[in-house]
């Protein structure tokens, strides 16, 4: 790997790592449930990315699988959040 | 593998990864600052749209140039993520004006212009 994809990597890498602790600090200060639905779905697709860019760093094929799974199941967790608070049930 | 890939390909990865590494960081900036709920729905949607793209795109090409063979399957997260994104979003945002009507807020009633088709 040529040092300037490793430096681009490392750089995407942190930028990251600080949006997921942004989307961290929201999930804590939120005033109210939906503020913290709101940075649960921010983390997730951050996290979803960090992983991505690990998998460009170790240059494994793994990375991937694990990537579409947070993908699936953060869009399942987010969803059935917004119902709960919608309704104050899930299945109805 | 060993570092068999081009420089210039090499270069592209990293831009692109940059690329949407910092649109994501700037939507997640942009929840933390915005300040009410309402600004603040808009702002993720730099990460999941751009930043996605972006890293995703990398991945394709630094695979398909490592194999020597195009591979896309890491565009289907980029796709589920179009697909689930507005999804969440919309769900998300009807939960919070039926909260906000609750509490009492002031959260006006969308205008029809044209009238009823009775």
């Amino acid at each position: 790997m040529s040092p300037l994809l490793s430096w681009l990597l490392a750089f995407a890498l942190g930028c990251l790592t600080l949006a997921m602790m942004l989307a961290l600090a929201r999930m804590i200060i939120g005033p109210r449930a939906e503020d913290r639905v709101l940075a649960f779905d921010c983390l997730y697709v951050n996290t979803m990315l960090v992983i991505l860019s690990l998998g460009l760093i170790y240059r494994s094929s793994s990375y991937f699988e694990a990537a579409l799974l947070i993908a699936l199941f953060g869009f399942v967790g987010s969803t059935a959040m917004s119902k709960f608070l919608l309704r104050g049930e899930l299945i109805e | 593998m060993s570092a068999s890939t081009p420089p210039w390909v090499d270069a592209l990865t990293g831009l692109l990864a940059a690329t949407g590494a910092l649109a994501a960081l700037i939507g997640s900036f942009g929840v933390l600052r915005l300040r009410s709920f309402f600004q603040r729905v808009h702002a993720p949607t730099l990460g999941t749209t751009l930043g996605t793209w972006c890293l995703t795109l990398a991945t394709v090409v630094q695979v398909s140039f490592e194999h020597g063979q195009l591979y896309v399957h890491a565009l289907l997260i980029s796709v589920f993520i179009a697909l689930t994104g507005p999804v969440t979003t919309l769900l998300l945002m009807r939960a919070a004006v039926f909260r906000g009507r609750l509490r009492g807020m002031e959260i006006p009633v969308p205008t029809v212009d044209d009238p009823p088709a009775e």
